[in-house]
């Protein structure tokens, strides 16, 4: 932690992006490809759908250290397994309340919705979602060691 | 003993011991006294003649619906994995519910946790329960002996002093917000309606909406600190009946073992979402909990979110699912990021 507080000046942000496979994964994908640029803050874990991200999983990258959560799925509608990310936008909309009224920042947990289409948007929610968590600055309050 | 109390022990007992007598039931569930004052203990009654210890007051805080998914299992025949149902009508199992505890066996019919078939449930409208909690912080520390509940006083005694305190001075804070007070479901119904109803609901809740973000932290932080992470507060609630709990998790680790600060914030932050449109608010949770963690505030925010997001209240009706294995196309989706099309 100490060496991150030093580096404080030139801080990059570590945000942990579950991208589903169908959509934002292959979104992500044609960003890379189309060459449209975007900050090199997030680290992608590829999933079948975003219904099958359970908050669990989005605790587990904060306390191990992540500043900041994206989840990305496809348009409601556009889901391949028909309504995985209906059944999310249930969970996500209660949980991200839930983590504010506890205390964690907004800003941390971000969700999205980004289609295989839309290299460009995906390097926008990129481009957004770094800033909003840059801006808070280190995640403190939920890694394991440092919690507080 | 006061007059309505006194009422609904006879009903209990009456009912149960013909219950119990006829065979229409095998087993009944309610409460009897505990040792200590202020205490009472679930009890199985498996004779008629067990009936006569059953009792009800304003300390009756655990949730009966808790035992009822193990108590029916027990009940059936022993039988492998694969086995068949048993032909026939399996027995069936007698349950006291108020408000709050029959709309969580209403929660566990829509998750196949019991049959309806196989219950026989004795409404009771509940004048809410006391937290002994509050009771011990009157008496300044000293032991009490005995407690004796009035209409609307509790006698409190002990070696060297009496107390009569007001009764809803000392109610649970989740009893005083109730808006369900009187049963969902039941087959007979004992006592009078409540006809209660709280107005200010989520009173509690909005004043932590209303602090600022580090502020909140801080009273999370605070109010989960003394956290012992006995599990009790998780055992006590109907709604917990995983075979393997995610606390029990070991690949991979959700939650770790120790009291981490971080861990324990985890641990109250992935229970209450499991209650998530499940929780009825019945406070089994902060009457079990040795270190008076306040842990209901974070399932009634939840509960507070469903019912403004998606306009459900947990456990009213049989035939619904749980808002949270649904959903409406056009649930609201004002926290998604959304950019504008990139004309490229
Ligand atoms: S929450 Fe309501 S129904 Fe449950 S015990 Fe309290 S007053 Fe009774
Ligand atoms: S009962 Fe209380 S001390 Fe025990 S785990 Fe629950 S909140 Fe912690
Ligand atoms: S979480 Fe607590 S208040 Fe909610 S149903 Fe479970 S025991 Fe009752």
């Amino acid at each position: 932690m100490a060496c991150r507080e030093i580096a404080s000046v030139d801080w990059e942000p570590r945000i942990v992006a579950f991208l589903c496979n169908w959509c934002s994964y292959a979104g992500a994908d044609l960003a890379g490809v189309s060459r449209f640029q975007y900050p090199p803050s997030i680290r992608i874990i590829r999933v079948p759908c975003s219904g099958c991200i359970s908050p669990n999983m989005i605790l587990d990258a904060l306390k191990a250290g992540a500043d900041g959560v994206l989840v990305s799925g496809c348009h409601p509608g556009d889901c391949h397994y028909i309504s995985g990310n209906l059944y999310a936008r249930r969970r996500f909309a209660l949980f991200k309340n839930f983590l504010e009224f506890i205390g964690i920042e907004p800003g941390r947990v971000n969700f999205s919705w980004v289609s295989a289409s839309e290299g460009g948007q995906f390097a926008d929610v990129v481009k957004e979602v770094t800033g909003l968590v840059k801006a808070l600055g280190p995640q403190k309050r939920l890694v394991k060691g440092i919690g507080g | 003993m006061s007059h309505t109390n006194a009422e609904i022990t006879e009903g209990i007992r009456a009912k149960a011991a013909e219950l119990l007598s006829s065979g229409e039931v095998a087993v009944f569930l309610g409460f009897i006294e505990g040792s200590i004052p202020m205490t009472l203990r679930p009890f199985v009654a498996r004779r008629p003649e067990d009936a006569e210890r059953f009792v009800w007051n304003s300390f009756c805080v655990m949730n009966l619906a808790n035992y009822l998914p193990s108590l029916l299992k027990s009940l059936e025949p022993p039988r492998g994995l694969r086995d068949p149902v048993p032909a026939g009508p399996l027995p069936k199992v007698g349950v006291v519910a108020t408000g709050c505890w029959s709309r969580n066996i209403v929660v566990q019919m829509q998750e196949r946790q019991v049959d309806r078939k196989r219950l026989v449930i004795l409404g009771v409208s509940s004048r809410g329960m006391v937290d002994r909690k509050k009771v011990m912080a009157m008496t300044g520390g000293r032991e009490i002996f005995k407690v004796e509940e009035g209409e609307h006083t509790l006698k409190i005694s002990g070696s060297d002093y009496g107390l009569e305190i007001d009764r809803w001075s000392v109610v649970r804070d989740n009893c005083k917000s109730c808006v369900h007070p009187d049963p969902v479901i039941f087959d007979y119904k004992i006592g009078p309606d409540s006809n209660r109803k709280a107005d200010d609901r989520f009173a509690q809740i909005e004043v932590i909406e209303a602090m600022t973000v580090d502020e909140r932290w801080a009273w999370f932080k605070n109010e989960i600190a003394s956290c012992i992470r006995c599990y009790a507060c998780r055992n006590a609630c109907p709604l917990c009946y995983c075979p393997t709990c995610f606390v029990d998790d070991s690949r991979p680790q959700w939650v770790g073992k120790s009291i981490d600060p971080t861990d324990t914030a985890l641990f109250h932050i992935l229970r209450a979402f499991h209650c998530a449109g499940r929780c009825t608010d019945c406070g089994a949770c902060e009457s079990a909990c040795p270190m008076g963690i306040k842990m209901r505030l974070f399932t009634k925010k939840l509960e507070k979110d469903v019912f403004e997001l998606f306009g459900v209240e947990a456990g009213l009706d049989p035939l619904i699912q749980p808002p949270l294995v649904t959903y409406r196309p056009d649930d609201p989706q004002g926290f998604v990021i959304i950019k504008e099309k990139n004309k490229a």
